[in-house]
């Protein structure tokens, strides 16, 4: 006996269903019971119920990319803040081997880089590496937190979310598993990609979110583009329409079937993490593409949008000091003591 | 006897009138605002975070801390500023009723701070604070069993009624806040204050839980107003 349909909304305590199905991720067995025990949406597969959370923290998981902000240097390492409650350490030589050289000329406190999580100890203390095409410190941008659960949301479908803001906004974007996500590109389109970001997290749940994005951009853009272009743009969107359709269609029958092939082993160990992750797995995958071919592709693309808009990046090297100093402001997001008193103040 | 009308005109098992928001904060992790009656509470819940006091640390499980604190201008009289052995004690007795809903053995050695501000007090804070704190705490994505719901039953002018405004827990003879886990009906906090006998502590035991049914439907409306999509 079931009490929710897929995709509902459901608050921790709330019984799902009965003995005959399987409690997954977000879920907990009581007297027979299967209840939430977090505030999301219900996820339903092959009598396997998970509540895929609304907000969550980022636990580190080995394997994930994460973008980190070097918090300390000690010794032989560097104390990484991960945006999680568990800290992230890189040890010296993950950077470089054997040699001794001295740490803060090669990362400083408050650099922030992009690693890998390889390997995750008992008390859940990442410890991070460099080893990886893409990996390393970035230059310049902002950085956007989003909730960590939303990354997939934010990536979309084999990366359709995140190339279309990429395309519109020319900005690089690296998406890493924590919920940090670094921006760079023109100042105005960092701005805006950060907004598009935010909006994303908002309405993570709603459907036709990708359309609804696309408009938006395209309606922020609009002023900088020749009318030409948005016109086709415009006339570009509704086949796109259709096919993100068929893609969740696709997206949802490929994953019942994987669902199929792993069920054996998920009835075993239904504790065991892996299963809520399938989909961020995906999108981790994304984004290390992404991240890789973007140092690569970059000139090129640069090259081409120049034709276009030739304005856009005359002026990055002036943008780039500027950038700088965003980026101390933006990396706050630790600090949350600020803003307690604004609402007192408001009510 | 339940014909009687209260001071404010409420009957025997009426509560005062609650409004109830999630998610008010924009730096908080959760955050919930609650108002019964004259009280009006804000609540802040940050975590889990990494914790910064090492002798706290749970190496299996998370652990929570809770601060209740009145502001100054929240009563008639002027309250002086700081903790003192009333807000310790409901800080403590706070924890203490949320503790058993969470469910933080995902998040060892984390920990989960609630803050909760009265911002105007007129009788029945501690309860409004838990009620105030589980809503914040499931907003703040915290894995919880059930949301943890307060309410008081007491006894005025001879009578036993429900949620005592100021003026009756003044002048009343007593008061018996509780919270409850609602699915299960579980007692996790259990205070009283003045003579009972035992019938009329029963009776006050099973108003409050009524009141507290009342009090999580409305919670629960709180949460989902602010995420569904509808």
């Amino acid at each position: 006996m079931i009490y929710v349909e897929d995709k509902n909304l459901v608050i921790p305590g709330q019984i799902l269903a009965d003995d005959d199905y399987y409690p997954g991720r977000g879920t907990f067995k009581e007297d027979g019971k299967i209840c939430s025990s977090l505030i999301g949406l219900v996820s339903l597969r092959n009598k396997k119920i998970r509540v895929i959370p609304l907000k969550s923290k980022y636990v580190p998981k080995k394997g994930d990319v994460v973008i980190g902000k070097i918090n300390d240097v000690r010794f032989s390492m560097w104390d990484v803040d991960i945006n999680s409650p568990y800290s992230g350490i890189l040890p010296a030589f993950e950077v470089f081997g054997r040699d001794k050289k001295e740490l803060n000329k090669v990362y400083d406190v408050g650099d922030v880089l992009f690693l890998r999580v390889i390997d995750v100890d008992e008390v859940k203390k990442a410890k991070l590496g460099l080893k990886g095409r893409g990996l390393g410190k970035f230059k310049g941008g902002i950085i956007v937190d989003i909730s960590p659960t939303k990354v997939p949301r934010l990536i979309g479908k084999k990366g359709s979310m995140i190339n279309m803001i990429k395309n519109k906004t020319n900005c690089k974007i690296v998406v890493g598993q924590n919920g940090l996500v670094w921006v760079k590109g023109d100042e105005d389109m960092e701005q805006l990609t950060r907004e598009i970001i935010h909006t994303i997290e908002v309405e993570a749940h709603t459907s036709g979110l990708t359309n609804k994005i696309k408009n938006k951009l395209c309606l922020a853009i609009d002023g900088e583009l020749p009318v030409e272009e948005t016109e086709e743009e415009f006339v570009l969107e509704k086949p796109k329409l259709q096919n993100f359709k068929e893609e969740l269609e696709e997206e949802e029958r490929a994953e019942a079937e994987a669902k199929l092939k792993d069920e054996s082993e998920e009835i075993q160990e239904a504790e065991v993490e892996s299963e809520s992750d399938d989909v961020e797995e995906d999108a981790e995958e994304e984004i290390e593409v992404e991240s890789e071919s973007d140092d690569v592709e970059d000139e090129a693309e640069e090259e081409k949008e120049t034709e276009d808009k030739p304005n856009f990046y005359d002026v990055i090297e002036e943008l780039k000091k500027k950038n700088q100093n965003k980026k101390d402001k933006n990396l706050s997001y630790s600090d949350n003591s600020k803003n307690n008193s604004f609402i007192l103040n408001n009510r | 006897m339940s014909e009687m009308i209260r001071e404010d005109g409420r009957k025997y098992n009426e509560l005062r009138p609650i409004k109830i928001e999630a998610g008010v904060l924009e730096r908080a992790d959760g955050s919930a605002y609650l108002e019964v009656g004259g009280n009006k509470i804000l609540v802040a819940v940050y975590g889990p975070r990494e914790s910064y006091i090492r002798r706290l640390l749970e190496p299996n499980t998370g652990v929570i801390r809770c601060r209740y604190n009145m502001a100054p201008f929240s009563v008639d009289d002027r309250k002086r500023p700081g903790p003192d052995r009333r807000s310790s004690e409901i800080s403590k007795i706070t924890a203490d009723a949320l503790r058993p809903a969470l469910m933080l053995e995902n998040y060892p050695r984390s920990m989960v701070d609630i803050y909760i501000e009265v911002i105007e007090a007129e009788g029945g804070t501690r309860c409004a604070g838990i009620t105030a704190a589980s809503v914040a705490l499931v907003d703040a994505g915290v894995p919880m069993k059930d949301i943890v719901v307060g309410c008081a039953a007491g006894k005025v002018n001879d009578e036993v009624v429900l949620d005592l405004s100021e003026v009756e827990d003044k002048e009343g003879q007593a008061d018996v806040p509780i919270a409850i886990m609602p699915r299960t009906g579980e007692i996790t906090l259990l205070q009283s204050d003045g003579d009972l006998t035992e019938e009329e502590f029963q009776k006050a035991i099973d108003l409050a839980m009524e009141g507290c049914m009342k009090v999580s439907e409305l919670q629960k409306e709180a949460l989902m107003k602010k995420y569904s999509t509808e």
